[in-house]
């Protein structure tokens, strides 16, 4: 029993970065499903989005529902530019060219933001803006506890999911980004505003990542200007793992991803976390190259 | 001898350099610091080239490179201090040993994952490098020697000029004569359709190990000379960025060029060092905001690559 409420808590555990993994990984598949491009810099973002949320809330004393709004706009907005930016001159170049640019966006963005006068290159505490309180619930006679914090991460990634749902399948502009990752130059004979589309794209994936980033922040309340490297790396495992272009896939990929980073850290050895996410991945791509939820993928 | 003979331009160029730049470092005009990049600067491209079969010849996207430089790094580190090996003699055996240990680790990671196509061969060789990096950072606790997150300590300098000039020259004159053997052909040929390859009877599965594990022995070589450069090694030297470094060289040099290669590693790692003397110390952090902006700035103006004019495929 004793063990059995240790593990439902690191689940829970598990889950609660989960979903901070699969609001950015959303992004990733988001972008590779319309310009098949690993956005190295969406890492980037997720860490913009927990230092807007940081100045807005220490600096300025923002409500939290306000931080959200703001911080997403300002992330959509860096998205935005950056897309513009960067990746639009290289629209028709080799796909190897624009993996480098996101590479070199995304060292851009952690070294500028490290400068002294930005954000400096040292850990700061992200301030909650609330206080952690926690709950026991017996259910069948195992015992587990959850907090504040893990309910409202849960709910609002899930509320952030519904939202998106709503856009892609129910709107005219959902509609648009998924006609384009499917075929693009079909879409663009049938008009459909390709520049137009990947701009939304990429502002709608820079605005959930955003979200993960003020999660973050709250749950564990530190953040540096080097934080999205790793979260990043994973996230675009998770999403690969569940089937790149395909929402639901990121989903269930940053959940599983996040699940299993920390039972491990619990049973065996946080140093192994790492590790075990790509035998994972490695298992997952060889039994099912295009992951979990993907459909076949045959090539040209 | 034919060996010689048929490479002798190459080999009588390379003896041209190598005798400036002996008389160079002999002449102490350059500091020991220069000197020390200028060996680098080798060893980059050795490496670099090895990623340049895997990616540039044989279009097998790896952003994993970084391990298996790290991989002959340790190999050759851990023989020379086990077994005691502090003597210049002895570090062509480690060097080849950390080459075959990094090809063959190769052989046995790239079985399955040379499966993947594309960028999901790319995200299986990045995965690689993370768990590589794991276990770097835990070796501790294999042996006491490899130092863990703590970084390996204490290995032999026993790389100099003469030894990275021979062992780069020498490598890269066999990778240019592989590369227009038949094994190359056969390489350049998956790279340009690999169904079509496999249906004239190209046996793509074998060879794609091949010019992976080739690749990869490269940079095995590479890390073991980096190892006894700098005498010391840290997880972190061969994370994901270094990968990221090996392909820009490759990309920057041209995808499939191996003097494309060079003259970008020269070009990369000069850059990057020269940013570090030719800035004032009070802005030496705003070195790391110039350089990936010359970078995005780079991929703009010549998307394939710094050499070639035409258009490539990539």
């Amino acid at each position: 029993m004793e063990q059995a409420s240790y593990i439902i808590s690191q689940v829970i555990n598990g889950l609660q970065l989960g979903a901070v993994y699969a609001l950015i990984a959303l992004g990733y598949t988001m972008v590779y499903g319309i310009l098949r491009l690993i956005n190295f810099a969406h890492g980037d973002i997720f860490m913009l989005g927990a230092f807007f949320a940081y100045f807005l809330i220490s600096r300025f004393g923002t409500p939290i529902y306000l931080v959200f709004f703001a911080t997403m706009a300002m992330c959509a907005l860096a998205g935005y530019l950056m897309e513009k930016i960067a990746y639009k001159p290289l629209r028709n170049a080799p796909k190897i060219s624009l993996l480098i640019t996101a590479v070199g966006v995304s060292l851009f963005l952690e070294y500028f933001c490290s400068l002294k006068a930005i954000f400096t290159p040292d850990y700061i505490g992200f301030p909650r803006p609330f206080e952690v309180s926690a709950w026991n619930i017996s259910l069948g006679g195992i015992d587990f506890s959850f907090t504040n914090v893990q309910v409202i991460i849960f709910a609002i990634t899930f509320f952030t999911l519904a939202l998106l749902y709503l856009l892609v399948y129910r709107t005219k502009q959902g509609t648009a980004m998924r006609a384009v990752s499917h075929d693009q130059e079909a879409a663009a004979l049938m008009g459909i505003n390709i520049d137009h589309t990947v701009s939304l794209t990429f502002m709608v994936g820079a605005a959930l990542a955003g979200v993960g980033g003020i999660l973050y922040g709250i749950a564990y309340p530190q953040i540096n200007v080097f934080m999205g490297i790793m979260p990043g790396i994973k996230s675009f495992i998770a999403a690969v793992l569940g089937g790149i272009g395909i929402i639901h896939g990121a989903v269930i990929g940053g959940l599983i991803v996040g699940v299993s980073e920390v039972v491990v850290s619990a049973f065996l050895s946080s140093t192994y976390r790492d590790g075990v996410i790509f035998v994972i991945l490695l298992i997952v791509l060889l039994v099912k190259p295009s992951g979990l939820f993907g459909k076949r993928i045959d090539k040209v | 001898m034919r060996f010689f003979l048929d490479s002798r331009k190459l080999i009588l160029l390379a003896a041209g350099i190598y005798i400036v730049l002996k008389l160079l470092f002999s002449s102490g005009i350059v500091s020991e610091y220069i000197q020390q990049i200028t060996i680098y600067v080798f060893i980059v491209v050795l490496a670099a080239t090895g990623l340049n079969v895997i990616y540039g010849y044989t279009g097998q996207f790896s952003l994993g490179h970084a391990a298996f430089y790290g991989i002959g790094a340790y190999t050759s580190a851990y023989l020379v201090k086990t077994l005691g090996l502090n003597s210049v003699f002895a570090l062509p055996a480690t060097l080849l040993a950390g080459g075959i240990m990094a090809g063959l680790i190769a052989c046995i990671i790239g079985i399955p994952i040379l499966r993947l196509r594309d960028d999901f061969l790319g995200i299986a060789t990045l995965g690689f490098g993370i768990l590589v990096r794991v276990f770097f950072d835990n070796s501790d606790r294999i042996s006491e020697t490899l130092g863990g997150s703590r970084g390996f300590t204490g290995i032999a300098k026993l790389t100099n000029l003469e030894i990275t000039f021979v062992v780069t020259v020498f490598l890269l004159i066999v990778t240019r004569n592989i590369i227009s053997s038949r094994y190359g052909l056969f390489w350049r040929c998956i790279k340009d359709d690999e169904t079509a390859s496999a249906s004239i009877g190209i046996d793509t599965t074998r060879m794609k190990l091949m010019a992976f594990s080739y690749g990869c022995f490269l940079a095995g070589v590479a890390g073991a000379l980096y190892a006894h450069l700098y005498t010391f090694l840290h997880p972190s030297n061969f994370d994901f960025l270094k990968s990221i470094d090996f392909l820009i060289i490759v990309i920057l040099g041209g995808m499939g060029n191996i003097a494309g290669t060079i003259y970008a590693g020269l070009l990369w790692v000069g850059f990057i060092e020269g940013l570090r003397i030719a800035l004032p110390s009070n802005i030496l952090d705003l070195r790391w905001v110039f350089i990936p902006l010359l970078l995005i700035v780079l991929m703009m103006w010549r998307p394939y690559g710094l050499m070639s004019k035409k258009k490539g495929d990539g």
